[in-house]
């Protein structure tokens, strides 16, 4: 992995990089297609017409908004209420994309402009790991492509599954669980250094204290819990 | 309500969110202080998330040696710090989590 430049043409790195995008977004997409199914499911009995269900997953591509826009569609709140959730719910990819822009910085407008579409938490999860890696970055933002491309279109092929079948897969799989567990094995290998360490664990407490708060953002507390944390432990040892 | 109003307005705030740094970045050089935070955002976040997943169940913490996730999740830690195999992690989880299932009540 990694040679950066072995006189193979730009067209083979590329390649490369995509399908490797592809396959380490795999185990995510396990995790995730119950997730998609069920939201299916739940957006049509919440009363939502199937093209608005289907045309959540690509215009808003956000696995937890879309969930809770189904119990509010149910509910029946203002359109500016359904607007506002799904905007504080989604304000964590702010985060992602700061973490990501580094990276993307030398691509064209359009390049930034379409990555940016498919910056998923699971998308997020799997290229920030793969841009941190040693070793060349020109044709990382394939990788980027080939795991946001991958997840989208298994998030699409499973809503439409969950409007059309209209089934659940019973619960007693607990299919979901791979996707805590894909975040755990991406977790471990950060936990480099004490700074890190120090930064996961008080984002997780944060995280279980906080998470009554409403609008997730107790997850947004967290981050920034752990980043505070992070940065002190770190400064200490300088 | 209604509901494509929402759908396109949420999805292009959701959109602008996404694109804000990562448009922003080219004109603007970020100070460095938010590089040296930025480094810390994946463990945070990642991690937030999996304490969320074991621990939280229904709305509620759930620390207890009923709650099968949080020891299927932490058999599974243990096997990553050992092997730093993705495979292994999700397949011992998985694995423990079903046998649980089986075992504990609820």
């Amino acid at each position: 992995m990694n040679t950066a430049v072995d006189g193979a043409a730009p067209r083979l790195h590329m390649a490369r990089e995509f399908w490797a995008g592809v396959r380490a977004e795999l185990p995510l997409i396990v995790g995730v297609f119950p997730f998609g199914l069920i939201y299916g499911v739940v957006a049509i009995s919440s009363g939502m017409p199937a093209s608005a269900a289907q045309a959540m997953s690509s215009i808003v591509f956000a696995g937890s908004a879309q969930f809770a826009s189904a119990q509010l569609v149910a509910g029946g709140v203002p359109t500016l209420v359904l607007v506002m959730t799904i905007f504080i719910l989604n304000l964590r990819h702010a985060l992602y994309s700061a973490s990501i822009a580094p990276y993307t910085k030398h691509l064209s407008t359009l390049w930034k402009a379409g990555l940016s579409y498919l910056l998923t938490d699971e998308a997020y999860a799997v290229t920030i790991l793969n841009y941190e890696r040693e070793g060349d970055n020109t044709y990382r933002h394939w990788f980027f492509l080939g795991a946001g491309l991958a997840l989208w279109t298994f998030w699409q092929i499973s809503t439409a599954a969950g409007i059309f079948l209209g089934t659940v897969i019973p619960a007693d799989w607990s299919l979901d669980f791979a996707a805590a567990l894909t975040f755990i094995a991406m977790t471990l290998p950060l936990l480099r250094d004490r700074a890190s360490v120090a930064a996961a664990v008080a984002a997780g407490v944060v995280a279980v204290l906080a998470y009554p708060l409403p609008y997730k953002l107790g997850l947004v507390a967290a981050a920034f819990a752990g980043i505070v944390t992070g940065m002190l432990v770190e400064g200490k040892r300088r | 309500m209604n509901i494509w109003a929402a759908l396109l307005a949420g999805g292009a705030l959701t959109y602008l969110t996404r694109l804000s740094f990562i448009f922003l970045f080219g004109i603007i050089d970020p100070p460095e202080v938010l590089r040296r935070a930025l480094r810390f955002v994946p463990p945070a976040v990642l991690s937030a998330i999996v304490f969320q997943e074991l621990l939280i169940r229904n709305g509620a913490v759930f620390l207890s040696l009923g709650n099968a996730r949080l020891l299927a999740g932490m058999a599974a830690i243990l096997v990553g710090v050992r092997t730093k195999n993705s495979l292994w992690v999700i397949a011992t989880g998985m694995i423990i989590l079903l046998i649980l299932n089986q075992i504990l009540p609820g």
